[in-house]
């Protein structure tokens, strides 16, 4: 097979463009929230949020309603919940985060349960299905990726603000906990772009790997959001050719692609790192 | 340095102006009761006292973060409300997140913030005003560095560059000189001393009570109450700083010009004994 071919087959058929189109938006999306969940330490917050959409998904599954929109809810409920709990010191945040999850996903797993039968859809939210993206919903992520992207573009200044002094923003008059709350609620936002693709369990991935890789390269978070966009949208091609040719999982094979990039990188720039001393020392 | 000038000159126009303040968090006993003290104009006040007195609660008062219960406070005149352009905050060094990716250059924009309006950008005028408030602190050579690769001296230097961009007339610092050594500590006050010369008016909340007996030009001690307010020379005494840190403090050296708390580092008797 020639390498023309090799590379155009997958695209000739819609599932893929469509899984591709998917990925691209949930690189944009998870790099840009990403940054800030990487440099915030917000990692937990993320994952718990991913979980949590599964009580979301599937009280909306039972009840016949857009699951998408499920989630979405159950999302950003979560991230209000989890912003008021770290507001409030009564319960440290890491545990506040683990109640919600723990309990958003037991009340998922509790509604299926409930169900006799196979529910193949809910099993795809929770290991993801790339290959099923439908028109439909790669309109929902396009909207959604929009309005995260758009409101980083409108209160970049802001957002960094309150990431970086929120003493001082506050003493300036920025209305630092609508912006705290607004981060969650963005979390919230891209774990939802990235569930139907990625899955419950992956999704984290997508808002730190990249971002992560990124960071070891730049220092400045524009150059790390735009750097973090073309580790996603590669490791995205890498994972689809993978999964098309060898038959493997879309989802994972992304994920790990994006994995191997991390370390890659993070191997380079500690060798980089560590001879920076003798070079010091020579001048 | 300091008391050469007239503290007592009335007619001196008041930068900032606290008056029978009390203060505090709603379901806690007040954090400040009756506080009342100035800080004229091109002169840098002292605040000093223990942790818990109430000097962040002061500062949230002055930046208009949280509403006097009683009493007020007015900068250049005028109530906190319409004031914020005027003053500067500089939070303690331990408040900002130093690892995060922005560069020195980004953080003293940050002072030039002024009202949210979606996708605004800074201004020619706003990055013209960074350039130079960061060669004002001597950093013109790493204003692209990233702010975690700094040194102690030269992040607080930031963190003061930052408020000379917001053009501010008074300044308000918060422990700038927590953790750092003498020579460095000596570097910033001549930064802060050149900014007075120029008119800016500074409150600094210290533990540095040497420091403020030989830069600043009014001493205010505070623990809960004012204990003491007036040039540092009649205010840091053994009975007014006996009573804001609540135990005996012993002054020591030729002038009895450094002061320590009775049993504690006193000279000759290591701590832990």
């Amino acid at each position: 097979m020639e390498l023309a071919e090799w590379l155009i087959a997958p695209y000739e058929y819609t599932f893929m463009r469509r899984a591709l189109a998917s990925l691209l938006i949930v690189s944009l999306v998870g790099s840009v929230v990403g940054t800030f969940v990487v440099h915030k330490g917000l990692a937990a917050s993320g994952s718990g949020l991913a979980h949590a959409t599964l009580g979301g998904v599937a009280i909306a599954f039972v009840n016949g309603a857009s699951v998408a929109l499920g989630a979405l809810v159950a999302a950003v409920a979560t991230a209000l919940g989890i912003g008021y709990a770290r507001r409030t010191s009564r319960v440290s945040y890491d545990t506040a985060i683990a109640i919600f999850f723990v309990s958003a996903f037991s009340l998922g797993i509790l509604v299926i349960s409930r169900r006799q039968t196979y529910t193949p859809d809910l099993i795809s939210f929770v290991f993801g299905d790339i290959l099923g993206v439908s028109q439909a919903d790669l309109v929902g992520e396009l909207i959604l990726a929009v309005v995260v992207v758009g409101f980083v573009l409108a209160f970049y200044r802001e957002l960094v603000m309150v990431a970086y002094d929120p003493a001082m923003a506050s003493a300036v008059g920025v209305r630092t906990a609508f912006f705290e709350f607004s981060l969650l609620v963005l979390i919230a936002v891209a774990v939802v772009v990235a569930l139907q693709a990625i899955g419950i369990v992956l999704v984290t991935a997508t808002l730190i790997i990249p971002p992560a890789t990124a960071s070891l390269l730049s220092r400045r978070i524009s150059r790390i959001m735009a750097v973090s966009f073309l580790i996603g949208a590669a490791s995205s091609l890498v994972g689809l050719y993978a999964s098309f040719h060898a038959g493997v999982a879309a989802s994972p094979a992304v994920v790990l692609t994006a994995t191997a990039v991390f370390a890659v990188v993070l191997l380079a720039t500690s060798l980089r790192r560590t001879r920076l001393p003798a070079a010091a020392a020579a001048e | 340095m300091a008391s050469d000038r007239e503290h007592a000159d009335t007619r001196r126009r008041l930068a900032l102006e606290v008056s029978g303040l009390w203060a505090g968090y709603p379901g806690k006993p007040p954090a400040l009761e009756d506080v009342s003290f100035a800080v004229p104009e091109g002169e840098m006040v002292g605040l000093v006292g223990p942790n818990g007195a109430g000097k962040s609660t002061l500062f949230k008062s002055i930046l208009g973060i949280i509403r006097p219960l009683l009493g007020e406070v007015r900068v250049f005149g005028n109530p906190v409300s319409e004031t914020r352009a005027d003053v500067a905050y500089t939070p303690q060094v331990e408040e900002v997140d130093w690892e995060f990716p922005v560069s020195v250059h980004d953080v003293v924009l940050m002072g030039r913030w002024r009202g949210s309006r979606p996708f605004r950008r800074w201004s020619r005028e706003d990055r013209d005003a960074a350039e130079g408030a960061i060669e004002r602190v001597g950093l013109a050579e790493l204003a692209n560095r990233q702010v975690g690769e700094l040194s102690g001296g030269q992040r607080r230097r930031v963190l003061i560059a930052r408020s000379i961009a917001r053009g501010a007339r008074l300044l308000l610092l918060d422990e700038p000189f927590a953790g750092l050594d003498a020579a460095v500590e000596y570097d910033l006050l001549a930064i802060l001393d050149e900014l007075t010369d120029e008119g800016c008016s500074i409150l600094i909340a210290t533990h540095d009570i040497s420091c403020v007996a030989s830069a600043c030009h009014g001493a205010c001690c505070l623990n809960r109450r004012v204990q003491g307010y007036g040039p540092p020379a009649d205010v840091l005494t053994e009975d007014v700083l006996s009573r804001t840190f609540e135990r005996a403090l012993v002054p020591v050296g030729a002038d009895r010009e450094f002061i320590v708390a009775e049993g504690e580092g006193t000279p000759g008797r290591p701590e832990g004994g």
